[in-house]
């Protein structure tokens, strides 16, 4: 009798504790789901889902003893590894089962060479002739598509792109031919291009040595582009498994379905209207940096960057610009040097006809209120030390406003961006991330700006929060009048806001063009690469 | 009251608390304990504690040495307080400038800030008081004048690495003054390791007034456990409690002092809170 295989792994009734006074008890409740050779299972979920707390308690590296499996089983063919050894489970990781991480560069040791690296995995699991090891880290770096091999295992993780470490970093996850890798967000700290790039390799590494891959991710996108079968998480718990085709585009459960309508879809929004007036011209906008030279030239020689490379944008009123680009290309030293935060070295910021550029302190002062930015991180743009009512009526005050005007305009604003009266008297530790990102946005509208800048003002947020607080800032808009910038990486979000974008790459504008424009007939071949490096670019949510 | 929690699960800390307390105390209630000058002849020289109506003895010249003791401790307090405010504040300035600046004015202030520390600092601080006249207003500047560095360097790197957070950016886009986000935005985010680092250097500069007073470098009006320790000395062999209080009264000080300050780190450094 032929005795059915056991699936490669398998989760049953699986609980993950968290220790006393966390926003839950338990990290993972009631896990059920099983991993087969040869397949992509992907994890999705935001933010405190516990899908990573899964990856962790499969390798057995739950931060214990604060985090532990409380009850359920992993079987990994066959064998329970709840209840084994840490002498076994430390021949398992790494050996049988191994694991890449979000960010390359502090997942890799900077003091060593990446073939230091690689080895040392090589040596742990088996006995091997030092010549051999070395041939196989450099058949390693091969596979993972390294270029030049011989010259990157001599590398160091800092003389890499980012890339280039997540390959060295699949390089020394599959050195032992592993049957399971656990993969936990392995692209969101990369480029969409680099991305799509990553993605490629780990599906056609994943095809040739046959590995069951568990696949973590917040990326619909991504999910659309690898995932044999997907696994939707919320607070822990699994609200529904099934195969990819069918959970993204005919999602069964209440919160896939609101998920997926989150995801920003690829197709362009309508045009609107825009007035032919011109709200701000920034014209051959250039910032260099410079680094090394050093005090009479002893540290070297001097390395001279083009951030932004004569820049030249248009914004009209009531308009939103988008600047997209990757890390590197300039797009944040562009935001800052148009509010000013950074001195350009040379160019023109017309703001109504006044060139800003050339304007100092004092001089720019009553420009100050017109242009507002939202940042990125809502963590680290509110001041940890105020109360949220301070830290958005110190702009007006700081303008010259009487402490109490700027008090009342400071609650309509957090009325105006949906929050809640009472929070004027509590600290930014008290909200969510979304709720920071809104607060965020008062402290920029109470100065009445006209032009709003915001840099990558939703990439730190969950689909949901992002899909609300794109709604905001386009109602805003609307409501206000206001012409923005609009900074991202994501062709996606972009694709929903922006009435024209600007491509940008290594300081320099690429190609700028109405949205539909773009993306339907691109011309330069960046763009196009950008347009089809976008993940999931073949799936269209489905309308609901 | 978070804070108190927080504190009190260092127990080391809360002992440290109840001695600085009793110090403290004892501090306040000298003339009441002690009434009149630490340094009027009270009897007998020489006498051993517990004789003669001496607590813990009299020295060469028959002053009582728990009425010096208990005076002696405000000085201790007064000087190492008093020191430690003039380092901070002088360390906050320095270090704030050169870390919220950078670039020419950073190197300038840091340069000069080097200077300081390269000259060891004790002698130094000998060297200042021997210049000026001996008086707890020139022990207080020396002693401040050797301390300050380490918190300009401190407050350099806090400075550092909060002048390019994004809140402290919107806040030059607001148009606020840089005096503003130096002392209103800045400043506030890096109290806790300045508490900590003051804490500590009150115990150095206990340790260092003491030093000064024993080479009979201290201002000769006031009595202090340095004093008494320096006036104790030739009689160590036959008089060992003239030395031997006031010196327990330091180690006591200092040591409660320096377990405070690991507690207030314990309590304020938030990336420490899961180590116990």
């Amino acid at each position: 009798m032929k005795v059915k295989k056991p699936p490669l792994l398998d989760i049953r009734n699986l609980f993950v504790k968290l220790p006393a006074g966390a926003e839950r008890s338990h990290a993972a409740e009631d896990l059920n789901f099983t991993l087969e050779e040869n397949e992509i299972l992907c994890v999705v979920g935001e933010s405190g889902s516990g899908k990573s707390i899964t990856a962790l308690a499969v390798m057995g590296l739950l931060p214990a003893p604060h985090v532990r499996v409380e009850s359920g089983d992993i079987l990994f063919n066959g064998e329970n590894l709840t209840r084994a050894s840490a002498e076994r489970l430390r021949k398992v990781r790494g050996g049988e089962i191994s694991m890449i991480f979000q960010d390359p560069m502090t997942a890799l040791n900077p003091v060593l060479t990446v073939g230091k690296q690689i080895d040392e995995v090589i040596r742990i699991h088996a006995t091997l002739q030092r010549g051999q090891r070395r041939d196989r880290a450099l058949q390693l770096i091969g596979d993972v598509q390294l270029p030049n091999p011989d010259r990157i295992i001599n590398s160091y993780p800092h003389e890499l792109s980012g890339g280039q470490r997540q390959r060295a970093m699949i390089a020394m996850a599959l050195a032992m031919e592993p049957k399971i890798l656990i993969a936990d967000e392995p692209t969101t700290a990369l480029d969409v291009t680099t991305q799509a790039q990553i993605l490629q390799l780990i599906k056609h590494l994943q095809k040739s040595h046959n590995t069951g891959v568990l696949f973590i991710t917040h990326d619909f996108g991504v999910v659309a582009d690898i995932a044999d079968r997907v696994v939707v998480m919320q607070h822990g718990r699994m609200v529904e498994i099934n195969a990819a085709n069918e959970v993204l585009n005919n999602p069964r459960h209440a919160y896939t379905k609101s998920l997926i309508r989150s995801v920003p879809g690829l197709t362009p929004r309508k045009a609107r209207p825009i007035s032919g007036r011109q709200e701000l011209k920034v014209s051959n906008l250039t910032k260099i940096y410079r680094s090394g030279g050093g005090l009479l030239g002893f540290s070297g020689r001097e390395h001279v960057l083009h951030a932004t490379d004569s820049v030249c944008l248009t914004l009209h009123h009531g308009e939103t610009l988008g600047v997209v680009g990757e890390s590197g290309s300039g797009k944040s030293t562009l935001a800052r040097c148009i509010v000013r935060l950074i001195n350009a070295d040379a160019g023109q910021i017309l703001y109504q006809g006044t060139d800003l550029r050339p304007l100092n302190r004092a001089a720019m002062r009553p420009y100050r209120a017109k242009i507002q930015m939202v940042f990125q991180d809502p963590y680290a743009s509110l001041n940890p030390r105020k109360k949220v009512g301070h830290i958005i009526a110190d702009g007006p005050v700081s303008l010259g406003a009487t402490q109490l005007d700027a008090e009342k305009k400071a609650s309509e604003m957090l009325e105006l961006v949906g929050l809640d009266v009472r929070a004027f008297e509590r600290y930014p530790h008290e909200f969510s991330g979304g709720q920071r990102q809104r607060i965020g946005i008062a402290r920029a509208l109470t100065l009445e700006p006209e032009i709003l800048v915001a840099d990558e003002p939703v990439s730190a947020l969950d689909v949901s929060i992002q899909a609300q607080i794109l709604r905001l800032l386009a109602d805003i808009r609307d409501r206000l009048q206001l012409s923005m910038i609009f900074i991202t990486h994501d062709l996606r979000v972009a694709s929903q806001v922006c009435d024209r974008i600007a491509v940008m790459r290594l300081g320099k504008v690429e190609e700028e063009g109405a949205t539909a424009d773009l993306f339907a007939n691109a011309t330069h071949p960046y763009t196009r690469e950008l347009l089809d490096a976008v993940p999931g670019r073949d799936w269209r949510p489905p309308e609901q | 009251m978070a804070f108190w929690r927080l504190f009190r699960r260092n127990r080391s800390a809360v002992f440290g608390l109840a001695i600085l307390v009793a110090v403290l105390v004892l501090a306040a209630t000298a003339s009441m304990l002690f009434p009149g000058d630490p340094f009027k002849l009270a009897g007998q020289p020489m006498s051993a504690p517990g004789t003669n109506g001496f607590l813990l003895g009299s020295d060469t010249l028959g002053r009582d040495v728990a009425s010096g003791i208990a005076h002696g401790a405000q000085t201790s307090l007064l000087i190492g307080a008093l020191a430690t405010v003039v380092a901070v504040m002088l360390g906050v300035v320095f270090g704030g400038l050169a870390g919220y600046y950078g670039g020419w004015i950073d190197d300038v202030l840091m340069r000069v800030t080097e200077v300081f520390q390269t000259i060891p600092s004790f002698l130094f601080a000998i060297l200042i008081v021997a210049i000026i006249k001996p008086s707890i207003s020139s022990i207080v500047i020396a002693i401040a004048v050797v301390s300050w560095p380490a918190v300009a360097r401190l407050v350099r790197g806090e400075y550092i690495s909060l002048r390019h957070r994004e809140f402290v950016q919107a806040c030059h886009i607001t148009g606020m003054s840089d005096a503003r986000i130096m002392l209103r935005e800045i400043l506030p985010n890096c109290l806790s390791p300045i508490i900590v680092a003051g804490s500590l250097m009150v115990a150095t500069a206990i340790l260092i007034e003491s030093g000064l007073s024993f080479l009979g470098l201290g201002d000769p009006n006031i009595i202090s456990w340095g004093f008494q320790i320096g006036a104790g000395r030739t009689v160590l062999r036959s008089a060992w409690w003239v030395c031997t209080f006031p010196g327990v009264a330091i180690l006591l000080t200092v040591l409660a002092i320096n377990l405070v300050g690991e507690g207030l780190n314990d309590a304020l450094n938030p990336r420490l809170r899961e180590r116990s």
